[in-house]
């Protein structure tokens, strides 16, 4: 009997194992473990990549995979964070459904925001994005009632994660409770973008006319994915909010939208990983940047973004394939 | 009814000032994306140049006020055109999301130089003593400098006007916006073209960003914070029009200061509000076309 695989046994091969678990897809995890004996001191500094990098896994779903270029995500994370925070503040302290219904809430207002927004495309979807997140900001800013406006909110209790484990003082708990919840996302968006669904998302990202043309709900799968994004940040912004204790404007910001972005296309945008390598490199050299040189520090960060947008056009893990099919090909050779 | 009407007309006028300001920073930005298609998210930058360097010209070098501005406009433009030929130039056929890092990148640069040469605190204009204070219309008393950005304005959009419908470059660039693979059939120097018109942008932005430091304060983080007021002035107005962000800009400059008056505890709001609405109901903008 033959089949269609018969014709292409390689290709077939390789498509049906892309979704196997590799070994070095652990090697982030291993890495996170480690950086918690090796660097107790930084754990603070560790939970900000962390969460930072949830966030840009979140973001890499809809950006990188459903090519929704989006200056707005903030929104989301924002919105999150002060679920989280609002409901800690009001006597709501168990953390878990804190981050479920920070999420829930998220996700919420990606299906309706999602609804309106992803009819539209190009320059106009980008600023449509980045108004509903300026207008959310500033309705943080002007309900001072709730939010605490421009001061900040303040004055949460976090109760203990499961009634066991104590927010310590040397952010010990913080830190592994954003590496398991950034671990569940991971396997979460991993799945997605394996099934059914994630390809039809990159397939809607390389052609919108073909994926119209074999019928698929192009608006469906773009505004549910946006949804999961979004969820995904607002979870990452509860992260913030109950680890800091603290919600500033900040978390809505145009900046904070903007950094993410940065920190995903640098690493890599639609390669899953993209977000592990970016996040970590964009904010340790900021720290690294900032404690040397407090003046004109981001001209580092500036140089690094303008030599990865002229040189490696798909970020560094571009760079790092193109390094690995050098020497392979020499060995070949 | 006095009272309303006091503030109805000094909405207007401030409105209106702000608008001119708003209109050539953006300006610049709307024909630079219409005709290549660039995310130029690093044009407020431009705008930041002009602004420090007519005010140090004027305030350590006592150099008169109109050859500051003009030195800037210049000095934006050439800065413009050499950035265009060594590094935009290169991305133009890269992805939006390369361009967005590429302009993010500059604005760092230019953020942290700033900060290094004239300190976080943001620069003050001193318009010169024949442009202080009030003067009188008769019925009315008019802040000065305001009224001389609203004529300079209206001067400059009349001339912007009168150069892109009447002169052979006018056509070459509404040519290349409208169709730009025809425009280069046709034996139009595109690459040229493009450098010419980054460079004019920047030069407008350079002088906007001189003669508004007093609206829209000069300081380290000029590029970003009002970036996304150049936004919405170019995608509101639409692409590649120089019609379109005028509008955009009257209407965003007058509602932007009316709001503020009237309804202080909504802030900016009502300017997305708005924003979002028209997007809504023209996804291309006012002025723009479907391409």
């Amino acid at each position: 009997m033959t089949t269609l695989a018969d014709g292409f046994p390689a290709a077939i091969a390789e498509l049906s194992r892309r979704h196997r678990l590799r070994l070095s897809e652990m090697l982030p995890w291993i890495i996170a473990v480690a950086c918690f004996f090796v660097f107790p001191e930084y754990l603070a500094l560790g939970t900000q990549i962390l969460i930072s990098t949830l966030f840009a896994l979140s973001l890499d779903l809809i950006l990188g995979y459903g090519g929704v270029v989006t200056l707005g995500q903030a929104a989301f994370f924002g919105v999150g964070a002060y679920t989280a925070g609002i409901l800690a503040v009001y006597g709501w302290t168990e953390p878990l459904s804190g981050l479920v219904a920070a999420g829930a809430v998220a996700g919420a207002l990606g299906v309706v925001t999602g609804l309106i927004l992803l009819r539209t495309e190009g320059l106009t979807l980008l600023m449509l994005t980045l108004v509903v997140a300026a207008m959310i900001g500033e309705a943080a800013n002007k309900a001072g009632e709730w939010t605490g406006g421009a001061d900040g909110l303040q004055g949460m209790t976090i109760a203990p994660i499961l009634g066991l484990f104590r927010f310590d003082l040397y952010g010990r708990t913080s830190y592994l409770y954003a590496l398991v919840v950034l671990f569940l996302a991971w396997l979460l968006v991993r799945a997605i973008v394996h099934s059914p669904f994630g390809r039809s998302l990159t397939g809607i990202r390389e052609c919108v006319a073909r994926m119209h043309a074999i019928g698929s709900p192009v608006l469906r799968r773009l505004v549910t994915a946006y949804a999961i994004a979004g969820a995904l940040s607002g979870i990452a912004g509860a992260l913030l909010a109950q680890t800091e204790q603290f919600v500033s404007l900040e978390v809505l910001s145009f900046a904070r939208s903007g950094a993410v972005v940065i920190m995903l296309i640098l690493g890599g945008a639609g390669r899953l990983y993209g977000a592990f390598v970016g996040v970590p490199l964009y904010m340790l050299a900021q720290d690294q940047l900032a404690e040397q040189f407090p003046i004109y520090w981001s001209t580092g960060i500036g140089l690094l973004l303008i030599a990865v947008a002229l040189g490696a056009r798909g970020g560094v893990l571009d760079l790092w394939d193109a390094l690995l099919s050098r020497v392979r090909g020499h060995r070949r050779q | 009814m006095d009272a309303a009407l006091d503030s109805a007309v000094s909405i207007a006028f401030h409105g209106l000032a702000f608008a001119m300001v708003l209109y050539l920073v953006s300006v610049g930005l709307s024909i630079t994306m219409g005709l290549m298609g660039f995310v130029n998210l690093a044009h407020g930058a431009f705008a930041a140049a002009g602004g420090y360097i007519a005010i140090t010209l004027m305030n350590q070098a006592d150099m008169p006020f109109p050859l500051a501005l003009l030195i800037a406009a210049l000095a934006g433009g050439l800065l413009g055109m050499v950035l265009e030929r060594t590094l935009y130039s290169r991305l133009y056929g890269s992805t939006e999301l390369n361009q967005v890092l590429f302009t993010i990148g500059l604005i760092f640069i230019a953020t942290a130089a700033a900060r290094w040469i004239w300190g976080p605190l943001s620069q003050p204009l001193h318009p010169p003593s024949y442009l202080q204070g009030e003067f009188d219309l008769g019925f009315r008393r008019f802040p000065a400098y305001r009224s001389f950005l609203i004529m300079a304005g209206a001067a400059l959009v009349t001339l912007l006007w009168l150069g892109l419908e009447r002169t052979r470059f006018g056509a070459q660039v509404r040519a290349a916006v409208d169709n730009r693979r025809m425009a280069q059939s046709v034996g139009i120097n595109t690459s040229r073209l493009f450098t010419l018109t980054f460079a004019l942008g920047s030069a407008l932005a350079a002088l906007g960003g001189a003669v508004g430091a007093d609206i829209l304060a000069l300081d380290p983080d000029y590029a970003l914070e009002h970036l996304v007021y150049f936004l919405i002035v170019v995608a509101v107005g639409g692409l590649g029009s120089i019609k379109g962000p005028f509008i955009a800009a009257l209407a965003l400059g007058t509602a932007d200061i009316g709001f503020k008056y009237l309804l202080p505890q909504f802030g900016a709001f009502f300017i997305y509000a708005m924003t979002l609405a028209v997007l809504l109901w023209r996804p291309h903008g006012l002025f723009g076309r479907a391409r």
